[in-house]
């Protein structure tokens, strides 16, 4: 095993690529599944993929990987070849889901860095019997006589067999290992993997390599034999064998006839005169396959995986720099000098600074998407243990969101469309008697509003029951306000809290108690918020309000005397300089503007925020006029700085713990390394009432 | 004295920073915080006001993309305040995964004070020695030792009132 941790790199790429295969694998079959047809384009598909899950698992000796991915590339062998008639669709989507977790599961285990020991026999053998059943189903009879194991026997017919048949050279290589370099069955197994490729055909003895483990004792006492037909020299052939690692002895003899090939013969044969007209779609299908692999490949290459903190770091460099390049190119030094060229250059930098910094900011930001296609494999799962018809509709899923938060979020959205399906959802046949569509709609909906993002997650099933939610929060002292002071949306907020959960009976999904609060606990760790609206028979809402911690967001710079604030660019709704007779003051002090007929509250934020400035006359700055809940508010300030793209940084834990400063959402760093203070509209709308 | 270098040569081996202390001036007075806690010490920079905050926190700083607040410790200890020029400092501490920079007034050094040499503050009734975790003694004079946690988090109710 040492080897294996010796190989640091490859490994990375090997969890890297399986896990995209995987991935691929799992949308794949779910798609299909929609569909409710296996394409011969899907089939040929998942037979790449978990070809090459096997192939690079016996690579890294993950046996029980490439055990598995090995009967489930034999089914899909069959449904390639014989294109069966009769299939249990859902049988099969569920076993291979079966497997895609298996591996999934053995996949985390590497990563971290855990042995890899589940036995994955029995669901091979599962999924052995869903092939010889499919077999028997679908009449093949010949090929039942054939048993499984025999498929294996590891005939690999290459696919460009067809044309070069007259300089096929035929060998017998008989390998011999170094005494106790262990696994010698591995090791034949990949060195007849690598020849798979360039060889016509291949046969080898001890057969059973790995599924057998008694072969190594074979191995090791009369050597790997090894036949192969192959358009190779000699030379060429005894060079690439002698790559081996740990080979003790080889042995490569030219064979003039193919005498000794003939002890392999005879299942081939048989299955070439069984199924001669499927031949040619093979060689077809195979090239196919090599020209979609490659284009795989090259797109795989173009992605890696980065540590975020390596990112956190980035981001501070370079805004860093960016100080650093107004400190150069601003160096009172130089002030009275002049000097074109050493502009044109600073110019020339500015840019490519500023392209920097988006492009960094950026990198940081992943679409949704991502993390709402993982509920549709909930959604199906659930939808099949409960028997309720479910359709899952995203919408959003472009989204972009902090790579962190994503990570946070991905829990509780699949506790709340779990909680969807199981609670929020009726039975199909209660929605006929209801008049409901029969079919189910969960939406997850994700979209920026203002400086959050919101996700929501939706569904049309019965709503929540407020005398339900009341008497059960009566039950277990939740309530704090009498029950006729409450609004609906406080009731329906009791169900966030601990130690409430409305479901009587334990399900397999949902309602072991814990319920929502562990909904709530991760959201407001990255410090957001959940909210509820349901109307009866209708259907319940899930609000996530995501803050704007680290997201990007677009915003107006406005000063105030020295203060810099930043507002988000989609609650302005214009700004302008007023005119001293729309001004209007109320007894009381309150200052407000007529715009266009309507009269809105003015806020002066060098007041609020007790900032000196020399601009007080309102005709002398601006206004600008922010929306947020339905409410309007004009900002007054000094003057307008400019619209930016700013990543919001919260203000340091210190200061808000010392103090809920109202009205400030975080801050952020402008170019020139000062800081901008983001003003929370949503608080200054309802400061002012 | 000959014993006290013993001693530092022990605790050196046992651990580089025990022991070791910043000092910096305030006014006349020398003060010294455990080396342990310090991140690195900076020239004055641009700071930021934030509104709503008591006095003595005079507002956030950018460190190199990292944003924190900055404590005027003068102000913090109810002395006047003093303008900032070329000697004023702000020492970047990090406690308990919180990071803040106290504004001082210079830099001292950095000094051994082995145990021994030190005793707890007199209970002299009120006054703002609730700072202070201790007093060193280095040849002749003394270093008032600031037990910084309190300095962040004691007095919260008090901060509260200031600008109430």
């Amino acid at each position: 095993m040492s080897e294996l941790y010796a190989n640091e790199p490859m490994m990375d790429m090997y969890i890297f690529e399986t896990t995209q295969n995987i991935e691929q694998l799992e949308t794949c079959i779910l798609d299909t599944e929609k569909a409710g047809y296996y394409s011969q384009n899907v089939v040929n598909e998942i037979f790449r993929i978990m070809h090459t899950i096997k192939g690079s698992s016996a690579m890294m000796l993950f046996n029980n990987i490439s055990m598995l991915a090995h009967t489930v590339e034999d089914l899909f062998y069959f449904l390639r070849e014989h294109k069966p008639e009769q299939i249990d669709y859902s049988t099969l989507s569920d076993l291979v889901l079966e497997v895609v977790d298996f591996i999934k599961g053995e996949l985390d285990k590497i990563t971290q860095g855990d042995k890899v020991n589940r036995d994955s026999t029995i669901l091979s053998s599962k999924i052995k019997d869903y092939l010889e059943e499919l077999k028997q189903q679908n009449a093949i009879t010949e090929l039942i006589e054939k048993p499984v194991i025999e498929k294996q026997s590891h005939y690999y017919i290459a696919q460009d067999k067809t044309e070069n048949k007259i300089n096929l050279h035929m060998y017998k290589a008989i390998i011999f290992f170094d005494d106790g370099c262990e696994m010698e069955n591995i090791r034949a197994y990949t060195i007849t993997h690598h020849l798979r490729d360039m060889a016509d055909e291949i046969y080898y003895l001890p057969q059973d390599i790995i599924e057998n483990d008694e072969s190594i004792h074979l191995i090791r006492e009369e050597g790997f034999q090894l036949y192969v037909k192959i358009n190779k020299t000699y030379n060429e052939m005894f060079e690439f064998l002698k790559q081996t690692i740990f080979l003790k002895d080889l042995e490569l003899i030219e064979l003039d006839n193919d005498e000794e090939f003939k002890q392999f013969y005879k299942p081939i044969k048989k299955i070439i005169l069984d199924t001669p007209p499927v031949m040619i779609p093979k060689i077809n299908n195979q090239n196919y396959q090599e020209g979609k692999e490659q284009t795989i490949t090259s797109s795989n290459q173009s992605i890696i995986s980065v540590n975020v903190a390596k990112l956190d770091k980035l981001m501070d460099l370079v805004g860093e720099m960016v100080i650093a390049e107004a400190m150069v190119t601003q160096n009172p030094d130089l002030k009275g000098l002049t000097i074109v060229n050493f502009h044109k250059a600073a110019r020339q930098l500015h840019k490519i600074t500023t392209e920097l910094q988006d492009m960094v900011m950026a990198i940081r930001m992943v679409p949704l998407s991502t993390t709402f296609h993982k509920m549709h494999r909930i959604v199906r799962d659930m939808s099949k243990k409960l028997g309720k018809e479910v359709k899952l509709e995203l919408i959003g899923e472009e989204t972009e969101v902090d790579k962190n938060i994503i990570e946070h979020i991905s829990d509780p959205l699949m506790h709340l469309v779990r909680n969807a399906i199981d609670h929020g959802l009726e039975a199909t046949k209660d929605r006929v008697t209801l008049e409901k569509p029969k079919i189910g709609k969960v939406t997850l909906e994700a979209r920026n509003a203002g400086s959050d993002v919101l996700i929501l997650v939706k569904d049309d099933g019965k709503g929540l029951n407020k005398q339900k939610i009341l008497d059960r929060a009566r039950e277990n002292d939740l309530l704090i306000k009498t029950e006729n002071e409450m609004t609906d949306k406080e009731i329906y907020n009791l169900i966030l809290l601990p130690g409430f959960s409305t479901k009587e009976a334990v399900s397999e999904y949902s309602g072991r108690g814990v319920g929502m609060d562990v909904v709530t606990n991760n959201i407001e760790a990255v410090g957001g918020s959940v909210s509820i609206d349901s109307e009866e028979g209708i259907g319940t809402t899930i609000t996530l309000k995501i803050p704007l911690t680290l997201a990007i967001i677009d915003g107006m710079n406005i000063s105030v005397g020295k203060s810099r604030y930043t507002i988000p660019t989609t609650t302005i709704k214009e700004s302008f300089r007023p005119k001293e007779n729309d001004l209007i003051k109320d007894p009381d002090g309150n200052e407000m503007i007529m715009v266009r007929g309507q009269c809105f509250p003015i806020l002066r934020l060098h007041e609020l925020y007790k900032v000196k400035t020399e601009v007080t006359d309102f005709t002398q700055g601006i206004l600008i006029m922010v929306e947020q809940d339905e409410k309007t508010l004009c900002i007054f300030a000094d003057m307008l700085l400019g619209q930016q793209q700013v990543v919001v940084k919260t203000l340091p834990s210190y200061i808000k713990s010392t103090r809920k400063i109202q009205g400030l959402a975080g801050c952020t760093l402008l170019g020139d390394g000062n800081i901008s203070l983001i003003l929370d509209i949503g608080g200054l709308v309802n400061l002012n009432g | 004295m000959a014993e006290s270098v013993m001693q530092e040569l022990y605790e050196q081996e046992e651990d580089t920073q025990k022991g070791r202390f910043l000092t910096f001036a305030l006014g006349s007075e020398s003060y010294g915080i455990e080396i342990k806690h310090v991140t690195e010490i900076i020239g004055i920079q641009p700071i930021t006001e934030v509104p709503e905050l008591p006095e003595y926190i005079k507002g956030i700083i950018n460190l190199r993309g990292k944003i924190i607040p900055v404590m005027d410790v003068r102000l913090r200890f109810k002395k006047p305040f003093r303008e900032y020029n070329d000697r004023t400092c702000v020492i970047v501490i990090d406690i308990k995964e919180v990071s803040i920079g106290l504004i001082i007034d210079s830099v001292s050094e950095v000094l051994s004070i082995p145990e021994t040499e030190i005793v707890v503050p007199p209970e002299v009734g009120k006054g703002n020695n609730k700072y202070i975790k201790g007093i060193g003694k280095t040849g002749n004079d003394v270093k008032l030792l600031l037990d910084c946690e309190k300095l962040l988090t004691e007095d919260e109710v008090d901060s509260l009132n200031n600008i109430q």
